[in-house]
């Protein structure tokens, strides 16, 4: 399944499905971080809105995906985590330590910008 | 000639009858003295003290209608039917505050008076008395058994709505700032109420927009392990939808228990008092607030 890869200037933009297969996410991390590469992206977000649930696995994918990009000097943020599947994801211990997050893609933007703006 | 008749008519009378034809029969007696045993009833509930809740008028109409389903339940064997009624009566005599040994208690009273009717009509023929209470006394109990049950769950569907209300209402996410919401938790929390505010707290920070909470247990006397763990996840969680959670008002038996679970205190931000989280969140979010004149 392709995950649509948008970039907004120096920040990249993935949308997941709502179904995304183990063997997708696997492509996803290498996918992901070779975009970064590409385009020299200051910053990655990843819209997960349309997942209704999320796994261990999956978990565990974005934590190393947020760490592999911060490897290559960019951040990431994960936006639009759904009420229920937050609570589902606390109650099985997966907390996305280290990975910053934001209610929806408006938010994470403006995040980052305030992110850069400090920065520079 | 004369002999053989006699005979034949008395083999004729000795055949029992069929158990449907005993409920019938049982039926039309009870139908035939409606008014009578009714009103039998009715003074029996009156004198056993049952129904005090309600005026004579309303007994008198309840019972009317409770007969009929009664004797139409015996005839027709049709207990769902009985049970719907059940549960449409409780719906409406709950709020009058009749209790479920009021409703037993009538119920058993009426099996009583049918019964009694029965052996004043059979009491010369012993064993027809027997056939027609075989008939009568499964079908009346478990019309007993119908109609307790069915009050039982209207009563048990009655106390889950008030307790879903009174947790709603006792857990309300206020908006007090652009992009700011406290959470003030009063009095006793168990898992099922801490579930119960997560869910709506992560509801609200979707809805408002929140990038801070202030969470205020200045009203919780004590928390035991698995609350105060909830309350880590919900922390957490409020997190992953990009709010930050300020825990204000922290008693020091429950500082004390957080630290014997081992609470990673750096996850939790917490501060003394409420107005403190208060300003700490306004803090975090840009705002200043300054005072312009003196005070009148």
């Amino acid at each position: 399944m392709e995950v649509p890869i948008l970039k907004q200037g120096a920040v990249l933009i993935a949308t997941f499905q709502a179904a995304l297969s183990d063997a997708d996410l696997n492509q996803l991390r290498m996918g992901l971080v070779q975009q970064v590469v590409k385009f020299r992206s200051r910053a990655v977000i990843v819209d997960v809105t349309a997942m209704d649930v999320m796994d261990s696995f999956a978990s565990r994918t974005l934590r190393e995906i947020a760490h592999m990009i911060r490897l290559r000097g960019a951040e990431t943020v994960i936006v639009g985590i759904q009420p229920e599947v937050a609570f589902a994801m606390v109650q099985l211990g997966l907390t996305l330590e280290g990975v910053a997050t934001a209610l929806d893609l408006e938010e994470g933007l403006a995040y980052l910008n305030e992110k850069f703006k400090t920065a520079n | 000639m004369a002999k053989r008749d006699v005979a034949s008519i008395s083999q004729e009378v000795k055949r029992p009858e069929e158990p449907s034809e005993l409920l019938r029969e049982l039926v039309a007696h009870l139908r035939q003295n409606r008014t009578q045993l009714r009103e039998e009833w009715v003074v029996r509930i009156t004198e056993t003290r049952l129904l005090t809740a309600m005026t004579k008028e309303e007994i008198f109409a309840e019972a009317t209608s409770v007969y009929d389903s009664y004797v139409e339940a015996l005839e027709t064997e049709a207990f769902e039917a009985l049970q719907a009624y059940a549960r449409n009566l409780s719906e409406r005599i709950i709020p009058r505050g009749v209790e479920t040994h009021e409703v037993v208690g009538i119920v058993l009273l009426l099996r009583d008076v049918l019964a009694r009717s029965l052996f004043a009509k059979y009491q010369n023929d012993f064993k027809k008395l027997n056939r027609i209470l075989d008939a009568y006394e499964p079908a009346a109990n478990r019309i007993a058994n119908t109609v307790a049950v069915g009050f039982v769950q209207e009563r048990e569907r009655v106390i889950r709505q008030q307790q879903e209300a009174i947790r709603e209402l006792s857990t309300p996410v206020l908006q007090v700032r652009e992009r700011l919401l406290i959470l003030p938790i009063i009095g006793v929390i168990d898992p099922q109420r801490a579930r119960q505010l997560t869910e709506q707290l992560l509801r609200g920070i979707r809805t408002n927009r929140a990038k801070v909470v202030v969470i205020d247990i200045t009203g919780v006397a004590a928390m035991d392990v698995t609350v105060a763990n909830h309350l880590v996840q919900t922390v957490e969680a409020s997190r992953l939808l990009g709010a930050t959670v300020i825990v204000t008002g922290l008693s020091p038996e429950i500082a004390q228990t957080l630290v014997t679970i081992g609470v990673d205190l750096g996850k939790m931000n917490t501060v003394g008092d409420l107005q403190g989280g208060i300003e700490q969140a306004e803090r975090l979010l840009g705002y200043k607030v300054e005072s312009l004149a003196e005070p009148r």
